[in-house]
Protein backbone atom coordinates (compact mmCIF):
# COMPACT_ATOMS: atom_id res chain seq x y z
CA UNK A 1 0.00 0.00 0.00
CA UNK A 2 2.75 2.16 0.65
CA UNK A 3 3.30 2.81 -3.00
CA UNK A 4 -0.60 4.58 -3.05
CA UNK A 5 1.19 7.61 -0.64
CA UNK A 6 3.84 8.74 -2.99
CA UNK A 7 3.51 12.36 -4.40
CA UNK A 8 3.37 11.28 -7.85
CA UNK A 9 0.58 8.67 -7.11
CA UNK A 10 -1.60 11.70 -5.57
CA UNK A 11 -0.59 13.85 -8.45
CA UNK A 12 -1.91 11.83 -11.07
CA UNK A 13 -4.85 11.07 -9.12
CA UNK A 14 -6.05 14.51 -8.79
CA UNK A 15 -5.30 15.16 -12.74
CA UNK A 16 -7.79 12.58 -12.86
CA UNK A 17 -10.19 13.46 -10.93
CA UNK A 18 -12.71 15.13 -12.45
CA UNK A 19 -15.37 18.29 -11.37
CA UNK A 20 -18.30 17.69 -9.16
CA UNK A 21 -19.99 20.49 -11.57
CA UNK A 22 -19.20 19.09 -15.43
CA UNK A 23 -19.70 21.52 -18.04
CA UNK A 24 -21.73 20.48 -21.26
CA UNK A 25 -19.57 19.36 -24.33
CA UNK A 26 -21.49 21.73 -26.30
CA UNK A 27 -19.63 24.93 -27.39
CA UNK A 28 -20.63 28.51 -25.84
CA UNK A 29 -23.64 29.74 -28.24
CA UNK A 30 -22.27 32.38 -30.89
CA UNK A 31 -23.45 35.70 -29.01
CA UNK A 32 -21.97 34.40 -25.57
CA UNK A 33 -18.81 35.60 -26.28
CA UNK A 34 -19.39 37.77 -29.28
CA UNK A 35 -20.41 41.26 -29.10
CA UNK A 36 -23.31 42.57 -31.72
CA UNK A 37 -22.34 44.32 -34.56
CA UNK A 38 -24.12 47.88 -33.83
CA UNK A 39 -22.18 49.63 -31.25
CA UNK A 40 -25.30 51.11 -29.54
CA UNK A 41 -27.17 47.72 -29.25
CA UNK A 42 -24.36 46.41 -27.90
CA UNK A 43 -24.12 49.21 -25.22
CA UNK A 44 -27.48 48.77 -24.31
CA UNK A 45 -26.62 44.76 -24.18
CA UNK A 46 -23.79 45.18 -21.78
CA UNK A 47 -25.35 47.42 -19.30
CA UNK A 48 -28.41 45.13 -19.21
CA UNK A 49 -25.87 42.51 -18.34
CA UNK A 50 -23.52 44.22 -15.79
CA UNK A 51 -26.92 44.15 -13.86
CA UNK A 52 -28.27 40.45 -13.68
CA UNK A 53 -26.57 38.33 -11.78
CA UNK A 54 -26.11 35.19 -13.05
CA UNK A 55 -27.73 32.14 -11.61
CA UNK A 56 -24.97 29.32 -11.10
CA UNK A 57 -21.99 31.48 -9.40
CA UNK A 58 -24.60 33.95 -7.37
CA UNK A 59 -22.14 36.61 -6.64
CA UNK A 60 -20.96 38.11 -10.40
CA UNK A 61 -22.96 39.43 -13.06
CA UNK A 62 -23.52 37.24 -16.10
CA UNK A 63 -21.18 39.83 -18.15
CA UNK A 64 -18.42 38.64 -15.23
CA UNK A 65 -19.29 34.96 -15.43
CA UNK A 66 -17.42 32.16 -17.53
CA UNK A 67 -20.69 29.93 -16.48
CA UNK A 68 -22.44 28.17 -19.37
CA UNK A 69 -25.97 29.17 -18.33
CA UNK A 70 -24.89 32.87 -18.07
CA UNK A 71 -23.04 32.64 -21.65
CA UNK A 72 -26.55 31.58 -22.55
CA UNK A 73 -28.33 34.22 -20.79
CA UNK A 74 -25.96 36.93 -22.67
CA UNK A 75 -26.86 35.53 -25.48
CA UNK A 76 -30.52 35.73 -24.45
CA UNK A 77 -29.82 39.17 -24.24
CA UNK A 78 -27.93 40.22 -27.12
CA UNK A 79 -30.42 38.09 -29.57
CA UNK A 80 -33.52 39.92 -27.78
CA UNK A 81 -31.48 43.79 -27.72
CA UNK A 82 -30.89 42.64 -31.75
CA UNK A 83 -34.56 41.32 -32.79
CA UNK A 84 -35.53 45.21 -31.37
CA UNK A 85 -36.40 44.33 -27.59
CA UNK A 86 -35.72 47.14 -24.77
CA UNK A 87 -33.70 46.54 -21.68
CA UNK A 88 -36.50 46.92 -19.61
CA UNK A 89 -38.53 44.59 -20.96
CA UNK A 90 -35.84 41.75 -21.33
CA UNK A 91 -35.51 42.57 -17.40
CA UNK A 92 -39.31 42.69 -16.27
CA UNK A 93 -39.12 38.76 -18.24
CA UNK A 94 -36.31 37.52 -16.23
CA UNK A 95 -37.99 38.88 -13.02
CA UNK A 96 -41.04 37.63 -13.91
CA UNK A 97 -38.71 33.74 -13.77
CA UNK A 98 -36.60 34.04 -10.70
CA UNK A 99 -37.61 37.13 -9.29
CA UNK A 100 -35.83 40.15 -7.58
CA UNK A 101 -33.14 37.90 -7.09
CA UNK A 102 -31.85 38.02 -10.70
CA UNK A 103 -31.01 41.74 -10.81
CA UNK A 104 -28.17 44.39 -9.04
CA UNK A 105 -30.83 47.00 -8.82
CA UNK A 106 -34.27 45.55 -7.46
CA UNK A 107 -37.07 47.86 -8.31
CA UNK A 108 -38.80 49.74 -5.32
CA UNK A 109 -41.92 47.81 -4.09
CA UNK A 110 -43.32 46.43 -1.23
CA UNK A 111 -39.73 44.31 0.17
CA UNK A 112 -37.11 46.82 -1.38
CA UNK A 113 -38.40 50.38 -0.28
CA UNK A 114 -36.41 50.39 2.98
CA UNK A 115 -32.88 50.45 0.88
CA UNK A 116 -34.29 54.44 -0.49
CA UNK A 117 -36.00 55.58 2.79
CA UNK A 118 -33.14 54.56 5.10
CA UNK A 119 -30.20 57.38 4.26
CA UNK A 120 -33.04 59.68 4.45
CA UNK A 121 -34.21 58.66 7.87
CA UNK A 122 -30.46 58.50 8.77
CA UNK A 123 -30.51 62.38 7.80
CA UNK A 124 -33.02 63.95 9.29
CA UNK A 125 -32.19 61.80 12.58
CA UNK A 126 -28.50 63.14 12.17
CA UNK A 127 -29.71 66.44 11.92
CA UNK A 128 -32.24 66.52 14.67
CA UNK A 129 -29.67 65.00 16.90
CA UNK A 130 -27.14 67.85 16.23
CA UNK A 131 -30.07 70.81 16.24
CA UNK A 132 -29.27 71.85 19.57
CA UNK A 133 -25.77 72.40 19.02
CA UNK A 134 -26.49 74.81 16.07
CA UNK A 135 -28.73 76.81 18.06
CA UNK A 136 -26.08 77.31 20.68
CA UNK A 137 -23.62 78.64 18.79
CA UNK A 138 -26.20 81.42 17.52
CA UNK B 1 -30.57 58.05 29.03
CA UNK B 2 -28.15 60.11 27.58
CA UNK B 3 -25.85 57.13 28.38
CA UNK B 4 -27.54 54.67 26.78
CA UNK B 5 -27.61 57.33 23.83
CA UNK B 6 -23.80 57.15 24.15
CA UNK B 7 -23.33 53.62 23.40
CA UNK B 8 -26.10 53.12 20.81
CA UNK B 9 -23.23 53.61 18.13
CA UNK B 10 -21.79 50.70 18.95
CA UNK B 11 -24.04 49.05 19.64
CA UNK B 12 -25.24 49.36 16.11
CA UNK B 13 -21.22 48.66 14.67
CA UNK B 14 -21.71 45.42 16.68
CA UNK B 15 -24.54 44.69 15.20
CA UNK B 16 -23.18 45.05 11.75
CA UNK B 17 -20.30 42.82 12.51
CA UNK B 18 -22.31 39.97 13.49
CA UNK B 19 -24.20 40.05 10.52
CA UNK B 20 -21.48 40.35 8.01
CA UNK B 21 -19.07 37.55 10.33
CA UNK B 22 -22.21 35.48 10.42
CA UNK B 23 -22.30 35.63 6.36
CA UNK B 24 -18.83 34.50 6.20
CA UNK B 25 -19.38 31.37 8.18
CA UNK B 26 -23.03 30.74 6.24
CA UNK B 27 -22.33 32.05 2.69
CA UNK B 28 -25.68 33.36 0.80
CA UNK B 29 -25.73 30.03 -1.85
CA UNK B 30 -29.13 29.05 -2.40
CA UNK B 31 -31.71 27.82 -4.28
CA UNK B 32 -33.04 30.41 -6.71
CA UNK B 33 -36.80 29.23 -7.41
CA UNK B 34 -39.14 29.62 -10.41
CA UNK B 35 -41.76 31.90 -9.62
CA UNK B 36 -43.90 30.55 -12.40
CA UNK B 37 -44.87 27.63 -10.03
CA UNK B 38 -49.33 28.33 -9.90
CA UNK B 39 -48.41 30.04 -13.38
CA UNK B 40 -48.89 28.45 -16.88
CA UNK B 41 -45.93 26.84 -18.60
CA UNK B 42 -44.38 29.01 -21.52
CA UNK B 43 -45.01 27.69 -24.74
CA UNK B 44 -42.27 25.79 -26.49
CA UNK B 45 -41.47 23.14 -28.88
CA UNK B 46 -38.25 21.25 -28.49
CA UNK B 47 -36.90 18.61 -31.36
CA UNK B 48 -36.29 14.82 -29.76
CA UNK B 49 -33.13 14.58 -28.13
CA UNK B 50 -31.73 11.35 -29.41
CA UNK B 51 -33.81 10.01 -32.95
CA UNK B 52 -35.16 6.99 -30.63
CA UNK B 53 -37.14 9.22 -28.46
CA UNK B 54 -40.44 11.83 -29.23
CA UNK B 55 -39.58 15.50 -29.07
CA UNK B 56 -41.43 17.59 -26.69
CA UNK B 57 -43.91 20.75 -26.87
CA UNK B 58 -45.45 22.67 -24.41
CA UNK B 59 -49.11 21.52 -25.87
CA UNK B 60 -48.43 17.60 -24.71
CA UNK B 61 -48.13 18.51 -21.32
CA UNK B 62 -51.92 19.72 -21.27
CA UNK B 63 -53.18 16.30 -21.67
CA UNK B 64 -55.88 16.60 -18.48
CA UNK B 65 -53.18 14.41 -16.22
CA UNK B 66 -50.74 15.72 -14.20
CA UNK B 67 -46.84 14.58 -15.52
CA UNK B 68 -43.45 15.43 -14.15
CA UNK B 69 -41.34 17.32 -16.03
CA UNK B 70 -37.71 16.71 -15.65
CA UNK B 71 -34.68 19.14 -16.59
CA UNK B 72 -31.75 17.42 -16.70
CA UNK B 73 -28.09 16.79 -19.22
CA UNK B 74 -26.45 13.59 -19.37
CA UNK B 75 -23.18 15.71 -18.38
CA UNK B 76 -24.73 16.43 -15.15
CA UNK B 77 -23.59 13.79 -12.01
CA UNK B 78 -26.64 14.21 -9.82
CA UNK B 79 -28.25 13.54 -13.07
CA UNK B 80 -26.86 10.28 -12.49
CA UNK B 81 -27.75 10.00 -9.19
CA UNK B 82 -31.85 10.49 -9.09
CA UNK B 83 -31.91 8.28 -12.75
CA UNK B 84 -33.23 4.93 -10.03
CA UNK B 85 -35.78 7.23 -8.24
CA UNK B 86 -37.23 8.04 -11.78
CA UNK B 87 -37.29 4.55 -12.62
CA UNK B 88 -39.27 4.10 -9.83
CA UNK B 89 -42.10 6.92 -10.49
CA UNK B 90 -42.10 5.65 -13.74
CA UNK B 91 -42.82 1.87 -12.76
CA UNK B 92 -45.56 3.88 -10.60
CA UNK B 93 -47.08 4.53 -13.37
CA UNK B 94 -45.80 8.34 -13.33
CA UNK B 95 -45.71 9.94 -17.21
CA UNK B 96 -42.20 12.16 -17.03
CA UNK B 97 -40.97 14.27 -20.08
CA UNK B 98 -37.89 16.13 -20.02
CA UNK B 99 -35.90 18.94 -21.55
CA UNK B 100 -32.32 17.69 -22.23
CA UNK B 101 -30.14 20.97 -21.62
CA UNK B 102 -27.39 21.54 -23.80
CA UNK B 103 -26.64 17.81 -24.63
CA UNK B 104 -25.66 15.91 -27.46
CA UNK B 105 -27.54 12.72 -29.31
CA UNK B 106 -24.96 10.65 -28.48
CA UNK B 107 -24.32 11.38 -25.22
CA UNK B 108 -27.98 11.49 -24.61
CA UNK B 109 -27.79 7.69 -25.76
CA UNK B 110 -25.19 6.48 -23.90
CA UNK B 111 -26.85 8.13 -20.73
CA UNK B 112 -30.24 6.34 -20.93
CA UNK B 113 -28.61 3.18 -22.07
CA UNK B 114 -26.23 3.10 -18.45
CA UNK B 115 -28.94 4.58 -16.21
CA UNK B 116 -32.35 3.32 -18.24
CA UNK B 117 -35.12 5.44 -19.88
CA UNK B 118 -38.10 6.68 -17.61
CA UNK B 119 -39.14 9.57 -19.92
CA UNK B 120 -42.02 9.43 -22.14
CA UNK B 121 -40.34 12.53 -24.39
CA UNK B 122 -37.31 13.97 -24.01
CA UNK B 123 -36.73 17.96 -25.95
CA UNK B 124 -33.65 18.76 -26.78
CA UNK B 125 -32.89 22.74 -25.65
CA UNK B 126 -28.95 23.43 -26.51
CA UNK B 127 -29.49 27.08 -25.66
CA UNK B 128 -31.11 26.80 -22.21
CA UNK B 129 -33.79 29.09 -23.58
CA UNK B 130 -36.64 26.70 -22.05
CA UNK B 131 -34.78 26.30 -19.30
CA UNK B 132 -34.69 29.78 -19.04
CA UNK B 133 -38.36 30.50 -20.12
CA UNK B 134 -39.58 27.88 -17.38
CA UNK B 135 -37.19 29.92 -14.66
CA UNK B 136 -34.94 26.59 -13.76
CA UNK B 137 -31.61 27.80 -12.39
CA UNK B 138 -30.15 24.63 -13.01
CA UNK B 139 -29.81 20.57 -13.20
CA UNK B 140 -31.26 18.68 -12.16
CA UNK B 141 -34.67 20.51 -11.50
CA UNK B 142 -37.85 18.49 -11.41
CA UNK B 143 -41.76 20.75 -11.96
CA UNK B 144 -45.33 18.89 -11.43
CA UNK B 145 -47.33 20.06 -14.27
CA UNK B 146 -51.11 19.71 -13.85
CA UNK B 147 -53.56 18.69 -16.56
CA UNK B 148 -54.23 22.09 -17.92
CA UNK B 149 -50.38 22.68 -18.16
CA UNK B 150 -50.16 24.90 -14.91
CA UNK B 151 -46.66 24.68 -13.32
CA UNK B 152 -47.76 23.02 -9.65
CA UNK B 153 -44.47 22.57 -7.66
CA UNK B 154 -40.59 22.38 -8.23
CA UNK B 155 -38.39 20.20 -6.85
CA UNK B 156 -34.98 21.79 -7.17
CA UNK B 157 -32.15 19.36 -7.13
CA UNK B 158 -31.68 15.60 -7.42
CA UNK B 159 -34.67 13.59 -6.32
CA UNK B 160 -33.77 11.11 -3.44
CA UNK B 161 -35.40 7.94 -2.41
CA UNK B 162 -36.70 10.20 0.41
CA UNK B 163 -38.10 12.72 -1.76
CA UNK B 164 -40.68 10.20 -3.71
CA UNK B 165 -43.21 10.19 -1.60
CA UNK B 166 -43.39 14.02 -1.35
CA UNK B 167 -43.55 13.97 -5.48
CA UNK B 168 -46.06 11.21 -5.42
CA UNK B 169 -48.56 13.18 -3.13
CA UNK B 170 -47.90 16.77 -5.15
CA UNK B 171 -48.92 14.93 -8.37
CA UNK B 172 -52.29 13.45 -6.14
CA UNK B 173 -52.63 17.40 -5.44
CA UNK B 174 -52.69 18.55 -8.85
CA UNK B 175 -54.87 15.63 -10.30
Amino acid sequence: MKMFRTPAFVVAMMLLASPLHADSSLPPAHYAYNQLPDPAQEAKAKALMSELRCLVCQGQSIADSDAELAGDMRALVRQRIAAGESPASIKKWLIGRYGNWVTYDPPLDRLTWPLWAIPIILIVTGLWLVRGRFKRRR
Amino acid sequence: MKRFILWTPLAIFFAFVAVFAAGLVKPDNHDIPSHLVGKPLPEFSLPAGTPDVQGLTSAEMRTGKPKLLNVFASWCVPCAAEAPQLQQLARAGVEIDAIAIRDRADDLSRFLGRYGNPYARIGSDPTSSVQIAIGSAGVPETFVIDGKGIIRHQHIGDIRAEDVPDILARLEAAR
